[in-house]
């Protein structure tokens, strides 16, 4: 096992997102990072629930990246969600079998950054209204981490975009380095 | 042995049709040919395992030609016979005039008298409706350009009889004992053509006005073998009748089946009768392979031939000019002239009863006996040759102008095969703004699009050129969706060959034809039934009172995972533990539909329940306020809302 990192994609027109475009670009050398395109995989939704599990066990730092379609995810990450976080493998008995990993969104909102404040006209910050995956991750025992956003992502230039998509790639690297994420490949290599 | 019972006799015709168009049929020459050989076998100068009395019995027989021409009347409607009244009065008509008058010409240069000559020009110009039909409609040839004139032809043929058995006595040049005729033609002419008329308009108002009462209290009995036998019944007795008055009774039942074609009936009479027409014909075949008189073929086997060769390349001549004529492209006219180019079973009849009139003698009528026979019995082969030798190199080469010229050959799509099952793949691709190109090999089925504002293009997809000329050089992906294996592995070699950058999506009819196409090249081959049974399977669930979404996660299921078993078969397909694996594979597909995790158990909602990761593993006081919140989340709601 080399990646450490799962990036599970989730844009049902991902071929006209230039932000996530932009982003899966950036990241596109890190060799420890695997990419899972959900509506690719899935286009009629069935999910195939063994390969996802399997893909979840074997990374530690679990990244969705998708864009805030009605304040969350759109609706693949849902069903996914529901299927594959099971009972007797996320949670309940014999579950529980993702704990001490890590969650992580990576969003792209169409508002500015004020709008998701209390006089914004979204209201709530981006962490409030991801509180739900927030609660998933840590009902299943993984930790979340700060979420990633790129605000304005269809209205600024393209030059901003990719440099928001290479705040994305920095802020992954530092998380893999200091997440110590790789402590257990050392160990079986050393074993 | 030839007086052993019938039911011996039936024994070895029996056998012999099994045996016969089994092995025809595995070697790929078609049933006719199977009957044909299979009766020459246990004839009298073979096997001799059926004796002289062939005569009898394929008299008997020639009820199964009339059974067929009464299904192929069931199948026409009424208006569907006079949109042919050009193909049947023209080319049929002129067929027969002109080769009846080469021949007769032919004749004459043997120095026979010329009514002799009239007589067998006539009886020689007449074809074998049955063998061209069976022979076309195996081969799916009917309902082309070809198969459509074909019939009519033989539809002509079959009435140019009437007025040949009125004529026949008129020509006698020898002395008779006693005048035998058919029918009643002791009768003054207008009254036999009274009594024709007569009998005709019987059949067609008793037909219109009185089968159906007829059959609607025989199905009420709901007794299926009487129905069956009632079918039966009113085929035999348009036979009888128009026996009587010396008519064609393939004509007459073609004419029934023609007035009942638009009944609702239709289906019960065709799915009743076509059993005992099939065995029927299969009979008829094996007694005309058995009625070949090999000991004549033996005394003079050259002039036979030479007679035979004569007879076919004579009518060959007349039919291709006349298709030529009449507007039909070369390939079609090849069929069409090749299908036609022997003598018919109504040579035997009018033979016989021509050497009754003391219109021919008997040596000359046996001897063209034999020269029908054969060429009747060579028909089947003659198709086979002119499909697979001649209509390729006809396609190849320089024939190319046959072909529609493809004019907007820079599309990125070809789609060979534009039937119902092009038509959707292409009607998707075009509404996502992709070109595609449409070959098509079936002249009706362009005439029916065209109707419909699509121009498909007439042309042989297994030909290297015509898929050049449809821009396979510059097309990306090619989708073969023509129904035939054979031509699909054809374009899938002849692509993977001459255009290994077009991408391949293939239609195949089953299991076995999508391993073969993968291992040829395709790229992507799919099942022609799967996706409609799986939609039906899913429909059927619902029938069955499941919600939809559990029926449709079902049928999803049995698509992935059949899907998956074909990909991951495709490896073993051919090796003996194919079969073991196959069946390990569907077992587990049963097991996997059974246990599908989202309808097995129902969702233990995990939030409801106030048992996290932390507490599991023994808990941290962050949870317990977590938990409050998520006790009271409507007025949390609702608070945020207000």
């Amino acid at each position: 096992m080399t990646t450490r990192v799962l990036l599970n994609l989730v844009h049902p027109i991902f071929e006209k997102s230039w932000a996530n475009q932009a982003m899966l670009e950036a990241i596109q050398d890190l060799s420890y990072v695997h990419v899972n395109d959900l509506y690719e995989e899935y286009p009629d939704f069935f999910i195939d629930i063994q390969r996802e599990q399997k893909l979840l066990l074997d990374h530690s730092l679990i990244i969705f990246q998708h864009p805030f379609y009605w304040y969350s995810s759109p609706s693949l990450l849902k069903e996914w969600q529901d299927l594959v976080l099971a009972e007797g493998f996320a949670y309940g008995e014999g579950g529980y079998q993702l704990a001490g990993r890590y969650w992580l969104n990576a969003i792209t909102a169409g508002a500015a950054k004020e709008s998701y404040t209390p006089h914004g006209f979204n209201h709530f910050s981006t962490t409030e209204l991801l509180r739900p995956f927030e609660q998933t991750a840590d009902f299943c025992g993984m930790k979340f981490v700060e979420p990633f956003v790129m605000y304005e992502a269809e209205t600024i230039s393209h030059r901003a975009v990719e440099k928001e998509a290479q705040r994305y790639r920095d802020y992954i690297e530092s998380l893999a380095h200091s997440l110590d994420l790789f402590s257990d490949i050392n160990e079986e290599e050393a074993s | 042995m030839e007086e052993a019972g019938f039911l011996y006799q039936a024994f070895v015709f029996l056998a012999a049709a099994v045996v016969g168009v089994s092995i025809a049929k595995h070697v790929g020459l078609g049933s006719v040919l199977g009957y044909l050989i299979a009766g020459m076998i246990i004839g009298p100068f073979a096997l001799g395992l059926v004796g002289h009395d062939v005569d009898d019995i394929m008299h008997f027989a020639e009820f199964g030609v009339v059974m067929m021409l009464f299904l192929i009347g069931l199948e026409l409607q009424p208006k569907k016979l006079w949109n042919m009244r050009m193909p049947i009065l023209g080319l049929g008509g002129l067929q027969v005039l002109i080769t009846t008058l080469l021949l007769m010409l032919l004749s004459l240069a043997f120095e026979m008298h010329w009514k002799m000559a009239l007589a067998i020009g006539m009886i020689l110009a007449l074809s074998s409706t049955a063998i061209v039909l069976q022979t076309l409609s195996e081969k799916d040839l009917l309902r082309t350009d070809a198969g459509k004139s074909a019939f009519a032809v033989l539809l002509f043929q079959d009435m140019a009889v009437i007025p040949m058995l009125t004529l026949l006595p008129l020509l006698a040049t020898l002395p008779v004992e006693t005048s035998v005729s058919v029918g009643h033609t002791e009768l003054e002419a207008w009254q036999q053509a009274a009594l024709v008329f007569a009998v005709i308009s019987g059949i067609i108002l008793i037909g219109r006005y009185l089968i159906r009462p007829l059959f609607n209290w025989i199905a009420r009995t709901g007794l299926r073998e009487i129905f069956i036998a009632t079918s039966l019944l009113l085929v035999l007795s348009i036979t009888i009748a128009m026996e009587k008055i010396g008519l064609s009774p393939a004509l007459g039942a073609f004419l029934a089946g023609v007035v009942l074609a638009e009944s609702e009936y239709r289906h019960e009479l065709e799915v009743g009768l076509v059993t005992f027409k099939s065995l029927l014909l299969g009979l008829f075949f094996i007694t005309v392979g058995a009625s070949i008189n090999f000991e004549i073929l033996m005394q003079s086997p050259w002039v036979i031939l030479l007679l035979m060769t004569t007879l076919i390349v004579i009518k060959l001549i007349v039919l291709m000019l006349l298709a030529k004529q009449f507007k039909m492209s070369l390939i079609e006219n090849f069929v069409f002239s090749f299908a036609l180019a022997q003598g018919g079973e109504f040579a035997f009849v009018l033979f016989i009863f021509a050497v009754q009139n003391g219109v021919l003698t008997e040596e000359i009528v046996s001897l063209l006996t034999v020269v029908v026979a054969l060429s009747m019995a060579l028909t089947p082969v003659l198709l086979i040759i002119c499909q697979k030798i001649i209509v390729p190199k006809l396609s190849f080469g320089k024939e190319r102008r046959e072909f529609d010229n493809v004019d907007d050959g820079d599309t990125p799509v070809i789609v060979a095969g534009y039937g119902r099952f092009g038509q959707i793949v292409s009607r998707i691709l075009r509404s996502q703004g992709f070109d595609t190109t449409l070959l098509e090999y079936d002249a009706v089925q362009i005439d029916l699009v065209k109707k419909f504002g699509t121009k498909a293009y007439y042309g042989d997809v297994t030909n290297e050129e015509v898929l050049r000329v449809a821009g396979a050089d510059v097309a990306k992906m090619i989708v073969i969706a023509v129904g035939n294996q054979e031509k699909s592995l054809k374009v899938i070699e002849l692509c993977r060959k001459h255009f290994p950058h077009l991408k391949i999506y293939s239609r195949a009819k089953g299991r076995r034809e999508a391993y073969e196409q993968k291992k040829a090249g395709a790229d992507f081959v799919m099942r022609e039934t799967l996706g409609s049974a799986v939609i039906l399977g899913r429909e059927a669930l619902m029938g069955l009172g499941y919600r939809k979404y559990q029926a449709h996660r079902t049928a999803t299921a049995f698509y992935h995972y059949d899907s998956q078993h074909l990909e991951d078969l495709a490896e073993v397909w051919g090796d003996k533990q194919y079969v073991l694996k196959a069946a390990e594979r569907a077992e587990m597909l049963e097991e996997v539909l059974k246990a599908d995790q989202r309808g097995s158990k129902v969702m233990r909602q995990a939030w409801n329940t106030p048992v996290s990761y932390e507490e599991e593993e023994g808990g941290e006081s962050v949870t317990e306020s977590n938990k409050d919140d998520k006790q009271a989340p409507d007025n949390k709601g609702s608070e945020e809302s207000s």
